[in-house]
């Protein structure tokens, strides 16, 4: 069922977003059109709205169907609300004071009649005002469902254009709602593996010269970019540690693929496994103690753990014919990975503690399943459409994001400070 | 804000001079003549295009083998008795021109997931070297670059496609 097709007018070209799915045991809640906002040229209300659509914690309203439209608390008859169902109310000024400007939000108790909180959040830039939208989801988000939000973040993703023999590789990072692309990095030849320094400050990839693989570390705010590895084979899937210190990464130069644990800053690299069989895509879990990682050692690729210091892996996964390309949820508790069986490759949930497998995605042909920073919410690729899609983590509300070529490899960015 | 701090990244381009050094091709990055030899390989990948480098000095007769790929099932890197037939070919070029290099790229289909589908074309190229220097060929002659489902010759998604991209590519 296709809920809500959102965001009409979109700025600039970017990942179109498409919601599929929906749960009316969903919290009803309004956003009313922002007072003040007319002559910004853009829907502040109608971003906040979409964006808590999105998460499948809430069902929004169509302005169409409100009843009234106050701006402010004290134009608002709480009948209005109650006569449609809606528990929150959620209202918002622009305010301009000297140059800047700031929205001031008041978030209403419809059914006590009352207001739960007001927040004010400044708009240093008026031609930036999408984060400020995400900013006010996310507050709103928090105090409903105590969990925080994740709609000020990023998704960096592998975008892939071209004919055949002529096919042009980026990283692109774009905001949560697929909005404001910026290419980070272009080759002739394929990047991979995007993945986020801890403090979002730092992107590790992989990237090929004339043949040679090699992991690059890429400062994105100055652009700096460096070589961390480049051994001869395989230099791959990059996975930080939670302190930002260290990454796990694959090398194959000693016999195969096998997994090192190096250095960010000075490149010193111990071996963590060693087997002729491939072990690879390796994942921190997020007190450090952890590493998990796809090996075929089996016959078959499924996950196993070690940690970190060393040691002996142990095989934790056992449905369906393969288990490939783990990823931890940031509490610890999951890891959603790509689950083969003959109705294809699927994105699966896997209780850490249990070993129960819930499978999330339809396949047939899905990858790289990537966290929300809040942990509610998978990113993956859906090959089959060479687009990314997202899903709740109960299943419930559905996303496709696409543009033209081939996107995928989503690795989705821990939260703005 | 982190925000902003974003929107001012500077775009790094990973130069890629498409072909260096004598002799050595990189791959299928816009060179008209490997896209002529993907299209040998749907046919069996033994007739056609000499690829003109034929006299590779040296050896009288002993020229380049026409075959520039070798195709794998799905999840494995053993060769078929089609790629030991080609090996052969090359075995005999490589050990008649022992200066003469070659350097095996491997590749996968879309199915599994992409780290693991490198390693997995390594594999495949090692299966190939292994299968060179068993007759005779130095290791120093070879090289093993795996892209695996990176750089596909099909973009379909069907097994028609992903047999074409399960493959060793020999580059001179």
């Amino acid at each position: 069922m296709v809920l809500l097709a959102l965001l009409g007018g979109r700025a600039e070209a970017g990942l179109e977003i498409t919601v599929t799915g929906g749960d009316f045991a969903a919290l009803p809640i309004a956003v009313v059109p922002f007072a003040g906002a007319a002559d910004l040229g853009l829907d502040l209300a109608a971003l906040v709205s979409a964006d808590l659509s999105r998460s499948g914690q809430f069902r929004t309203v169509d302005p169409a169907g409100m009843l009234e439209r106050p701006a402010t608390p004290e134009q608002v008859d709480f009948r209005n609300w109650r006569a449609i169902a809606v528990d929150n109310l959620v209202l918002g000024q622009v305010v301009r004071s000297g140059g800047g400007l700031a929205v001031r939000v008041q978030l209403l108790d419809v059914l006590r009649g009352r207001q739960l909180e007001q927040f004010e959040v400044p708009a240093p830039d008026s031609r930036r005002l999408r984060p400020v939208a995400h900013r006010i989801a996310d507050l709103i988000y928090q105090r409903l469902t105590g969990v925080a939000g994740y709609f000020n973040s990023q998704i960096a993703y592998v975008a892939v254009t071209g004919p055949v023999g002529n096919r042009l590789h980026q990283i692109v990072i774009a905001d949560s709602d697929g909005y404001n692309p910026v290419t980070v990095a272009s080759s002739r030849e394929p990047l991979m593996s995007p993945a986020w320094s801890p403090n979002r400050q730092t992107l590790a990839y992989v990237g090929f010269e004339r043949g040679r693989s090699a992991i690059y570390i890429h400062e994105l705010a100055s652009g700096a970019l460096r070589k961390l590895v480049s051994e001869r084979g395989i230099n791959g899937a990059p996975a930080w540690s939670p302190d930002g210190r260290l990454l796990a990464i694959t090398l194959s130069f000693e016999v195969n693929s096998d997994i090192y644990v190096i250095e960010a800053g000075s490149g010193v690299r111990r071996q963590l496994t060693r087997n002729f069989a491939i072990d690879t895509e390796p994942d921190w879990s997020p007190d450090g103690s952890e590493i998990v990682f796809t090996s075929d050692r089996g016959g078959q690729p499924q996950i196993y753990v070690v940690n970190s210091g060393g040691g002996e892996a142990r095989r934790i996964t056992f449905e369906g014919r393969q288990n490939s390309r783990a990823r931890f949820s940031p509490d610890g508790k999951w890891l959603a990975l790509v689950n083969q069986d003959e109705n294809g490759y699927r994105i699966g949930l896997l209780d850490y503690k249990t070993r129960a497998l819930r499978i999330l995605s339809e396949g047939p042909n899905d990858e790289s399943p990537s966290f929300s920073p809040n942990g509610a919410v998978v990113v993956y690729a859906v090959q089959s459409r060479n687009e990314l899609a997202t899903v709740t983590v109960d299943g419930r509300i559905r996303q496709r994001l696409s543009q033209p070529g081939d996107v995928h490899e989503p690795a989705w960015s821990p939260v703005a400070p | 804000m982190n925000k902003l701090a974003l929107v001012t990244l500077s775009a790094v381009v990973l130069t890629l001079a498409a072909c260096s050094g004598s002799g050595r091709k990189t791959g299928d990055s816009g060179s008209s003549d490997s896209s002529g030899a993907y299209g040998n390989a749907g046919a069996g990948g033994a007739s056609g295009t000499d690829a003109g480098s034929a006299s590779n000095a040296g050896g009288a007769g002993a020229k380049v083998p026409a075959g520039r790929v070798v195709f794998f099932d799905l999840d494995s890197s053993e060769l078929k008795p089609e790629g030991q037939a080609l090996v052969q070919g090359w075995a005999a070029y490589l050990s008649a021109n022992p200066s003469a290099k070659l350097r095996l790229e491997g590749h996968g289909d879309e199915r599994g997931s992409r780290e693991y589908n490198i390693s997995l074309g390594e594999r495949r190229g090692n299966a190939v070297l292994s299968g060179l220097t068993s007759q005779g060929v130095a290791a120093r002659q070879l090289s093993v670059t795996s892209y695996g489902e990176e750089r596909p010759v099909d973009l379909g998604h069907g097994e028609a496609a992903w047999a074409k991209n399960r493959r060793v590519e020999f580059i001179p």
